[in-house]
C-alpha cells in the first residue's frame, strides 16, 4: 500500500489497472452494455491484449487454454445477463478441473439489482456452484482490493476460477486506486507444506513396497511437480500411471510409464492399480471414470498414500491409509530427500513385479486394424504424433477422439494436454487451442476434434482468422457422435437413438469460408503427407477432415460403475 | 449418526447461501440451521444439525472449511457441549384448558408471554428431547401453532470456537 501519490481513476479504469498491475497481458472477451465503460478503459491503453471471440463460452475457454498452457491466470471479460450464461459452461469447465482463471463480469447498475432489469441474472448465485469464489462488488472503493483477492485465490492452494461481478455504475465513479501488493484473509489459508511425520510414514511405505505404483493426476501438472515426480519414480525405478488430467505429468514415453489409466486406460495401468501392494496418489481424486467401482477397488488390499492440496479430496471415495495435505511439488521434494537418503529396498521384489507387469503389457491392448482400407482414426493420431514430433500443443474435444489423442499420443510434457476432463465439455477444444496459441505464439498447436464436438464452437474460426491463430484442426469425422454411438452399442443393443449426425457440413468449404484452408483426407495412404503438408503451413489454420472408420471403438473400456479390471477389449467383440 | 456442526463465517451477503447451496448440491441433510451475528459484528455462528456416517460428516466438515468465507468448522458432537432450542407454541386455552396448560408450562419451566380470550403463547427453552416431549404431552387438538428456532450449540469449559 505504499504507492506516493493515490490516482484518481474510474471504475473501469481501475478494472484495467487491476489487470496490469497483475501482469495480464491477454484476456479474451465480448462487449455489451453492462461493460461498456471497461471496453472503452481497454481501447485507450495498450497493455493488456483484449481478444474478440464470437460467443462468451468461447471466452471463458479461451481464458481457461491460455492458463492450462502457460500456468498463469487466464482471464476473460463477459457482459451481464446473457453474456454471463454463455460464459457459464466454460467456468464449470475450468472449475471441475482446477484451472486458475479470474471471470470479469458487469452487472446492471446497482440500483437495478433485483428488479429484473434488462439482461440482469444473479450472477452470483447462477455461477457459486462453479466457481471456487464469486464477489459482487457493491461500492467502487472494494474494486481493486476485491479484483486482487480474486486473483489470489485462483492460484493459491487448489486452484479454480474466481467471478467478480460488476455493476455498470461503478466503473463510471471514480475513485482513489491503490492496488495492493498482497491480501490477507482469515477465512483462506490454504496449506502448502505437508506433514512431516506423514511424509516419513509415506516413504517408508514405498521404500518397503514389493509392488509399488505411482498413481499421478492433473494436481502434478497444477503444481509444476513433473520434474520432481519424474526425478522420484526414475529413483525408485517404480511404475507410474497418469490420470487423463495428469497426462505429460510423467514422460509417456519412458519406459516406467504405464500410459493412462481408468475407463479407457492400459490393460497394465489398471491391473497394476488392483494389484500393487502400495500405492502413492499424487494430485488426483479416484474419481469414478479412474477407479470404477470403489468397493470393487477395495477387494484388493494395499496401502495407500494420497497426497494432495484439497482435504476434501482425501478419503473422499476411497479410504487412505496415509494423507498428506499439501502442494504436491514441496511434499515430492520432502519425498525425494527422504528416498535419496534411504537405499532403495527391494529390488528382487521390483523385479517380480516388473517381470507381472511385463506379462500385461504383452496383452497389447491398445491394437488395431492396420489394414484396414479405412481410415482407422488412432492411426491418424499415431501420425499426428510422428509428424509433430511428439512436441505439439494438443488441446481436444470431448468423446472418442479425446480417448484416442490421450491413448496415442505419447507426452512427455506438462501443459501439453489439454482437455476437458472433469466436465467433459465438447466444444471446448477449439477455442481452447486459441488460448494455447496466443500463450505460445510461435508453437504447433492441434485441436483434435470430430464432426459433433466442433459444431459447438465452430464460430469460433472467425476468432481464428481475426488474429491470424495458424491452429490446426485434426476433425476424426466418423459420421457420429462416436462415444454416444459406443456405449449405445455396448449397452442398449445397437439402438442408436440420435447419435447420428445427418446433414453435416462440408467443413473444407466450411473452413474456406471462414476464410481459412480446408482439406478432406479419404485414404489411409494419404494421412502421413496430408499432416506433413499441414504441419508445414506453419502461418495458417488448416481444417483437415479425416473420413474415418464409423464403427471404431476406444478400447479397451470398463463399463460404468464396474472394477477397474473388468475390461472390454477390441477382440471380444 | 446426528451431528451439531457449528461454524463461524464472514458476515457476508450470500454466505448463507453458500453454505445452503453446499448442502444441496452434494446431498448432505440439513435438519435445522441457526445463524446470526456474533459479538464481532464482521462475523456469524451457525449451528446446523445433520445426520450421516462418520465419512459424511467428515466430507462435509472439509467441504465447508474450503468455502472462501468460513473461518472456523468444528463438530461439536464430538465432545461435551451443550444445546439448546427456543420454541413459541400457541396453544388453545379457553375457560376449559386454562389451568392445565398453565400446569404443564410450569413442569416443562415454560412460560406463558402472550394472552388472549382463548390462547396462550408459551416460550420454551430446551434441548430437541425437551422441545418434542411438551408437544407430545399436550393434547394435539391444542396446538394453534408452533415456531422452532433449531439447534444452538456451544462446547463445555473452556472449549471455543474463535477466529
Amino acid at each position: 500500500m505504499d504507492r506516493i501519490k493515490a490516482l484518481e481513476l474510474s471504475g473501469a479504469e481501475i478494472v484495467v489497472r487491476c489487470l496490469q498491475e497483475e501482469g495480464v497481458e491477454c484476456i479474451f472477451g465480448y462487449p455489451g452494455g453492462a461493460v461498456l465503460y471497461i471496453y472503452d478503459a481497454l481501447f485507450k491503453q495498450d497493455k493488456v491484449r483484449h481478444v474478440l471471440v464470437r460467443h462468451e463460452q468461447g471466452a471463458a475457454h479461451a481464458a481457461d487454454g491460455y492458463a492450462r498452457s502457460s500456468g498463469k491466470v487466464g482471464v476473460c471479460l463477459v457482459t451481464s445477463g446473457p453474456g454471463l450464461t454463455n460464459a457459464v459452461t466454460g467456468i464449470a469447465t475450468a472449475y471441475l478441473d482446477s484451472i486458475p482463471m479470474v471471470v470479469l463480469v458487469g452487472q446492471v447498475p446497482t440500483k437495478a439489482i433485483g428488479e429484473d432489469a434488462f439482461q440482469e441474472v444473479d450472477t452470483v448465485g447462477i455461477t457459486r456452484p462453479c466457481v471456487k469464489h464469486n464477489f459482487l462488488v457493491k461500492d467502487v472503493k472494494d474494486l481493486a482490493v476485491t479484483i486482487k483477492k480474486a486473483f489470489h485465490i485462483a492460484q493459491t492452494g487448489r486452484p479454480g476460477p474466481v467471478l467478480v461481478d460488476i455493476p455498470k455504475d461503478l466503473t463510471a465513479q471514480d475513485c482513489e486506486f491503490l492496488y495492493p501488493d498482497s491480501v490477507s484473509m482469515r477465512s483462506y489459508s490454504p496449506i502448502t507444506r505437508g506433514h512431516a511425520g506423514q511424509i516419513k510414514k509415506a516413504a517408508k511405505l514405498l521404500l518397503e513396497a514389493k509392488r509399488p505404483v505411482i498413481y499421478a493426476g492433473g494436481g502434478v501438472i497444477l503444481s509444476n511437480a513433473s520434474d520432481r515426480l519424474t526425478e522420484l519414480v526414475r529413483l525408485l525405478g517404480v511404475p507410474c500411471t497418469n490420470t487423463l488430467m495428469g497426462l505429460g505429468g510423467f514422460p509417456g514415453t519412458d519406459p516406467l510409464s504405464l500410459g493412462m489409466l481408468g475407463m479407457h486406460g492400459t490393460y497394465e495401468a489398471n491391473m497394476a492399480m488392483q494389484h500393487c501392494d502400495v500405492l502413492l496418489a499424487v494430485g488426483a481424486r479416484f474419481d469414478d471414470r479412474v477407479i470404477g467401482d470403489p468397493e470393487h477397488f477395495a477387494q484388493n488390499r494395499r496401502k495407500i498414500i494420497h497426497v494432495d492440496i484439497d482435504p476434501s479430496s482425501i478419503s473422499k471415495r476411497v479410504k487412505v491409509d496415509v494423507p498428506v495435505v499439501g502442494n504436491v511439488d514441496d511434499v515430492l521434494a520432502e519425498l525425494l530427500k527422504l528416498a535419496k537418503a534411504e537405499a532403495c529396498g527391494n529390488a528382487a521384489a521390483l523385479d517380480d513385479w516388473w517381470r507381472q507387469i511385463a506379462e500385461w503389457r504383452a496383452r497389447n491392448c491398445l491394437r488395431y486394424d492396420r489394414a484396414s482400407s479405412i481410415i482407422k482414426p488412432q492411426y491418424v493420431i499415431e501420425k499426428l504424433y510422428e509428424v509433430t514430433g511428439g512436441d505439439a500443443y494438443v488441446t481436444s474435444d470431448v468423446g472418442q477422439h479425446q480417448m484416442w489423442a490421450a491413448q496415442f499420443y505419447k507426452f512427455d510434457k506438462p501443459r501439453r494436454w489439454i482437455n476437458s476432463g472433469g466436465l467433459g465439455t465438447m466444444g471446448f477444444g477449439l477455442p481452447s487451442a486459441m488460448g494455447v496459441q496466443l500463450a505460445h505464439p510461435g508453437a504447433t498447436v492441434a485441436c483434435v476434434t470430430g464432426e459433433s464436438s466442433i459444431q459447438m464452437c465452430i464460430q469460433e474460426l472467425s476468432t481464428c482468422k481475426q488474429y491470424r491463430l495458424p491452429i490446426k484442426i485434426i476433425n476424426l469425422n466418423n459420421r457420429y457422435m462416436g462415444m454416444v454411438r459406443q456405449w449405445q452399442q455396448f449397452f442398449h443393443g445397437n439402438r442408436y437413438s440420435e447419435s447420428y449426425m445427418d446433414a453435416l457440413p462440408d467443413f473444407v468449404k466450411l473452413a474456406e469460408g471462414y476464410g481459412h484452408r480446408g482439406l478432406k483426407v479419404e485414404r489411409p495412404e494419404d494421412v502421413e503427407p496430408a499432416l506433413r503438408e499441414v504441419f508445414a503451413r506453419k502461418d495458417e489454420l488448416v481444417f483437415v477432415d479425416f473420413v474415418t472408420d464409423q464403427t471404431e471403438n476406444v478400447y479397451p473400456m470398463v463399463a460404468a460403475g464396474k472394477g477397474i479390471t473388468e475390461m472390454i477389449f477390441a477382440e471380444d467383440l | 449418526m446426528r451431528h451439531i456442526i457449528s461454524v463461524l463465517l464472514e458476515n457476508e451477503a450470500g454466505a448463507l447461501s453458500r453454505v445452503a447451496g453446499l448442502f444441496s448440491a452434494r446431498g448432505y441433510n440439513i435438519e435445522s440451521l441457526t445463524v446470526a451475528p456474533t459479538e464481532d459484528k464482521s462475523m456469524s455462528r451457525m449451528t446446523i444439525v445433520t445426520r450421516g456416517s462418520n465419512d459424511v460428516v467428515e466430507q462435509i466438515t472439509k467441504q465447508l472449511n474450503k468455502l472462501i468465507e468460513v473461518v472456523k468448522v468444528v463438530d461439536l458432537s464430538e465432545a461435551a457441549h451443550i444445546e439448546r432450542e427456543l420454541m413459541l407454541i400457541k396453544v388453545r386455552a379457553g375457560a376449559k384448558e386454562r389451568e392445565d396448560m398453565k400446569r404443564m408450562a410450569d413442569i416443562f419451566r415454560g412460560r406463558v408471554i402472550d394472552v388472549s380470550d382463548n390462547t396462550y403463547t408459551i416460550e420454551l427453552t430446551g434441548d430437541g428431547h425437551k422441545l418434542d416431549a411438551f408437544i407430545e404431552a399436550i393434547d394435539p387438538a391444542l396446538i394453534v401453532e408452533t415456531v422452532r428456532t433449531g439447534t444452538s450449540g456451544i462446547g463445555r469449559g473452556n472449549r471455543v470456537l474463535k477466529a
